[in-house]
Protein backbone atom coordinates (compact mmCIF):
# COMPACT_ATOMS: atom_id res chain seq x y z
CA UNK A 1 0.00 0.00 0.00
CA UNK A 2 1.48 2.88 -0.98
CA UNK A 3 1.85 6.30 1.10
CA UNK A 4 -1.10 8.37 -0.70
CA UNK A 5 -3.41 5.49 -0.24
CA UNK A 6 -2.63 5.34 3.56
CA UNK A 7 -3.03 9.59 3.79
CA UNK A 8 -6.34 9.05 2.39
CA UNK A 9 -7.43 6.19 3.96
CA UNK A 10 -6.48 8.17 7.50
CA UNK A 11 -8.70 11.64 6.01
CA UNK A 12 -11.38 9.41 5.47
CA UNK A 13 -11.91 7.94 8.54
CA UNK A 14 -11.64 11.47 10.02
CA UNK A 15 -14.06 13.09 8.68
CA UNK A 16 -16.35 10.26 8.41
CA UNK A 17 -15.95 9.98 12.17
CA UNK A 18 -16.63 13.96 12.29
CA UNK A 19 -20.39 13.75 10.40
CA UNK A 20 -21.20 10.58 12.05
CA UNK A 21 -20.80 12.70 15.41
CA UNK A 22 -22.39 15.26 13.94
CA UNK A 23 -25.82 13.33 13.24
CA UNK A 24 -25.22 11.94 16.43
CA UNK A 25 -25.58 15.10 18.06
CA UNK A 26 -28.69 16.17 15.76
CA UNK A 27 -30.19 13.05 17.15
CA UNK A 28 -29.44 14.50 20.29
CA UNK A 29 -31.00 17.68 19.52
CA UNK A 30 -33.94 16.03 18.34
CA UNK A 31 -35.05 13.33 21.31
CA UNK A 32 -33.65 14.93 24.64
CA UNK A 33 -36.65 16.25 26.34
CA UNK A 34 -35.33 19.61 27.99
CA UNK A 35 -32.87 22.77 26.79
CA UNK A 36 -30.28 21.62 29.05
CA UNK A 37 -29.98 18.09 27.92
CA UNK A 38 -30.57 19.31 24.31
CA UNK A 39 -27.58 21.78 24.68
CA UNK A 40 -25.02 19.48 26.38
CA UNK A 41 -26.13 16.90 23.08
CA UNK A 42 -25.66 19.79 20.89
CA UNK A 43 -22.24 21.41 22.35
CA UNK A 44 -19.90 18.39 22.86
CA UNK A 45 -20.27 15.95 20.25
CA UNK A 46 -20.86 18.40 17.68
CA UNK A 47 -17.73 20.37 18.71
CA UNK A 48 -15.35 16.81 18.42
CA UNK A 49 -17.22 16.41 14.99
CA UNK A 50 -16.05 19.76 13.99
CA UNK A 51 -12.98 19.04 15.19
CA UNK A 52 -12.72 15.79 13.17
CA UNK A 53 -13.42 17.40 9.94
CA UNK A 54 -11.30 19.98 10.01
CA UNK A 55 -8.07 17.98 11.41
CA UNK A 56 -8.92 15.83 8.31
CA UNK A 57 -8.85 18.17 6.05
CA UNK A 58 -5.60 19.94 7.26
CA UNK A 59 -4.05 16.15 7.03
CA UNK A 60 -5.17 15.90 3.68
CA UNK A 61 -4.07 19.59 2.19
CA UNK A 62 -0.81 19.21 4.37
CA UNK A 63 -0.16 15.95 2.43
CA UNK A 64 -1.54 16.85 -1.23
CA UNK A 65 -0.38 20.53 -1.41
CA UNK A 66 3.09 20.36 0.97
CA UNK A 67 1.97 23.18 2.99
CA UNK A 68 0.68 23.95 6.62
CA UNK A 69 -1.93 25.86 6.69
CA UNK A 70 -2.10 28.68 9.43
CA UNK A 71 -5.63 29.52 8.48
CA UNK A 72 -6.78 25.93 9.91
CA UNK A 73 -5.15 25.69 12.71
CA UNK A 74 -6.61 28.94 14.01
CA UNK A 75 -9.83 28.02 12.76
CA UNK A 76 -9.06 24.73 14.75
CA UNK A 77 -7.79 26.53 17.70
CA UNK A 78 -10.48 28.93 17.72
CA UNK A 79 -13.54 26.30 17.82
CA UNK A 80 -12.28 24.37 20.10
CA UNK A 81 -11.89 27.36 22.34
CA UNK A 82 -15.35 28.60 22.05
CA UNK A 83 -17.85 26.45 21.07
CA UNK A 84 -17.87 25.47 24.94
CA UNK A 85 -18.03 28.87 26.16
CA UNK A 86 -21.01 29.65 23.59
CA UNK A 87 -22.87 26.40 25.02
CA UNK A 88 -22.43 27.40 29.11
CA UNK A 89 -23.87 31.11 28.18
CA UNK A 90 -26.66 29.45 26.66
CA UNK A 91 -27.72 27.58 29.53
CA UNK A 92 -27.05 30.43 31.84
CA UNK A 93 -29.33 32.29 29.89
CA UNK A 94 -31.76 29.95 29.86
CA UNK A 95 -31.74 29.02 33.26
CA UNK A 96 -31.21 32.67 34.94
CA UNK A 97 -34.76 33.86 31.98
CA UNK A 98 -37.00 30.68 34.36
CA UNK A 99 -36.99 27.88 31.80
CA UNK A 100 -38.07 24.91 33.20
CA UNK A 101 -36.28 21.78 33.83
CA UNK A 102 -37.30 18.13 32.32
CA UNK A 103 -39.91 16.90 34.12
CA UNK A 104 -38.16 13.56 34.79
CA UNK A 105 -35.40 15.52 36.70
CA UNK A 106 -35.13 14.90 40.73
CA UNK A 107 -32.62 17.63 41.67
CA UNK A 108 -32.17 21.20 41.21
CA UNK A 109 -29.07 22.31 43.29
CA UNK A 110 -28.67 25.84 41.45
CA UNK A 111 -32.38 27.29 42.74
CA UNK A 112 -31.50 27.89 45.90
CA UNK A 113 -28.55 30.04 45.02
CA UNK A 114 -30.37 31.98 42.24
CA UNK A 115 -33.37 32.59 45.05
CA UNK A 116 -31.02 33.86 47.51
CA UNK A 117 -29.07 35.90 45.03
CA UNK A 118 -32.58 37.42 43.48
CA UNK A 119 -33.70 38.10 46.94
CA UNK A 120 -29.95 40.31 47.63
CA UNK A 121 -30.54 42.61 44.72
CA UNK A 122 -34.22 42.91 45.31
CA UNK A 123 -32.94 44.00 48.70
CA UNK A 124 -30.71 46.72 47.65
CA UNK A 125 -32.90 47.95 44.65
CA UNK A 126 -35.72 48.94 47.15
CA UNK A 127 -32.49 50.82 49.51
CA UNK A 128 -31.59 52.44 46.88
CA UNK A 129 -35.28 53.62 46.01
CA UNK B 1 -14.44 6.31 -3.64
CA UNK B 2 -12.93 9.13 -2.09
CA UNK B 3 -15.31 11.84 -3.42
CA UNK B 4 -18.45 9.33 -3.00
CA UNK B 5 -17.88 8.99 0.93
CA UNK B 6 -17.23 12.88 0.83
CA UNK B 7 -20.57 13.38 -0.95
CA UNK B 8 -21.94 10.80 2.05
CA UNK B 9 -20.73 13.03 4.37
CA UNK B 10 -21.78 16.51 3.08
CA UNK B 11 -25.38 14.43 3.13
CA UNK B 12 -24.76 13.49 7.17
CA UNK B 13 -23.83 16.88 7.63
CA UNK B 14 -27.00 18.34 5.33
CA UNK B 15 -29.45 16.21 7.66
CA UNK B 16 -28.22 17.30 10.73
CA UNK B 17 -28.56 21.30 9.25
CA UNK B 18 -32.25 20.30 8.93
CA UNK B 19 -32.82 18.77 12.20
CA UNK B 20 -31.11 22.41 13.49
CA UNK B 21 -33.55 23.97 11.72
CA UNK B 22 -36.90 21.87 12.76
CA UNK B 23 -35.59 22.74 16.19
CA UNK B 24 -35.32 26.44 15.17
CA UNK B 25 -38.89 26.36 14.44
CA UNK B 26 -40.31 24.47 16.42
CA UNK B 27 -38.03 24.91 19.88
CA UNK B 28 -40.42 26.00 22.76
CA UNK B 29 -38.10 28.15 24.15
CA UNK B 30 -35.87 31.04 22.89
CA UNK B 31 -32.43 29.71 24.13
CA UNK B 32 -33.33 26.39 21.96
CA UNK B 33 -33.49 28.37 19.26
CA UNK B 34 -30.27 29.66 19.78
CA UNK B 35 -28.64 26.97 20.33
CA UNK B 36 -29.65 25.17 17.44
CA UNK B 37 -28.73 28.23 15.27
CA UNK B 38 -25.11 28.08 17.15
CA UNK B 39 -25.23 23.90 16.05
CA UNK B 40 -26.21 24.97 12.36
CA UNK B 41 -22.85 27.67 12.34
CA UNK B 42 -21.02 24.79 13.42
CA UNK B 43 -22.39 22.07 11.03
CA UNK B 44 -21.59 24.78 8.32
CA UNK B 45 -17.95 25.06 9.09
CA UNK B 46 -17.61 21.35 8.52
CA UNK B 47 -19.54 21.43 5.16
CA UNK B 48 -17.18 24.38 3.64
CA UNK B 49 -14.11 22.23 4.84
CA UNK B 50 -15.52 19.15 3.11
CA UNK B 51 -16.10 21.22 0.01
CA UNK B 52 -12.60 23.42 -0.15
CA UNK B 53 -11.50 19.11 -0.26
CA UNK B 54 -13.78 18.39 -2.82
CA UNK B 55 -13.00 21.44 -5.26
CA UNK B 56 -9.61 21.10 -4.34
CA UNK B 57 -9.03 24.83 -3.17
CA UNK B 58 -7.44 26.53 -0.02
CA UNK B 59 -9.55 29.54 -0.86
CA UNK B 60 -12.42 28.88 1.76
CA UNK B 61 -10.24 28.60 4.92
CA UNK B 62 -10.53 32.25 5.47
CA UNK B 63 -14.84 31.44 5.60
CA UNK B 64 -14.34 28.92 8.12
CA UNK B 65 -12.81 31.28 10.73
CA UNK B 66 -15.07 33.90 9.88
CA UNK B 67 -18.19 31.74 10.42
CA UNK B 68 -16.29 30.58 13.80
CA UNK B 69 -16.23 33.97 14.78
CA UNK B 70 -19.58 35.36 13.61
CA UNK B 71 -21.59 32.53 15.11
CA UNK B 72 -19.75 32.71 18.65
CA UNK B 73 -20.19 36.67 18.56
CA UNK B 74 -23.96 36.03 17.69
CA UNK B 75 -24.48 33.71 20.39
CA UNK B 76 -23.05 35.34 22.94
CA UNK B 77 -24.81 38.65 22.17
CA UNK B 78 -28.38 36.68 21.83
CA UNK B 79 -27.79 34.60 25.47
CA UNK B 80 -26.64 38.37 26.81
CA UNK B 81 -30.02 38.91 25.33
CA UNK B 82 -31.94 37.04 27.08
CA UNK B 83 -30.61 36.74 30.29
CA UNK B 84 -30.54 40.85 30.92
CA UNK B 85 -32.87 42.10 28.27
CA UNK B 86 -30.45 44.67 26.99
CA UNK B 87 -26.67 44.04 25.21
CA UNK B 88 -24.51 46.70 25.37
CA UNK B 89 -24.23 48.05 28.94
CA UNK B 90 -25.05 52.10 29.56
CA UNK B 91 -23.55 53.41 33.14
CA UNK B 92 -25.03 55.96 34.45
CA UNK B 93 -24.78 56.05 37.78
CA UNK B 94 -21.20 56.59 38.91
Amino acid sequence: MSISVIIKIIVTVLILTGTVLSILSAYGILRLPDVYTRTHAATKSTTLGVLCTLLGTFLYFWYTQGMVSIRLILGIFFVFITAPVAGHLICRAAYRSGVKLAPESIQDDLKELVDQEQNEKRKSDGQNN
Amino acid sequence: MFEGILLICLFFLSVSILVGLYRVIKGPSMPDRVMALDTIGINIIAGVAIFSILLNTQDYFDIILLIGILSFIGTISFSKFIERGYIIEYKRDY
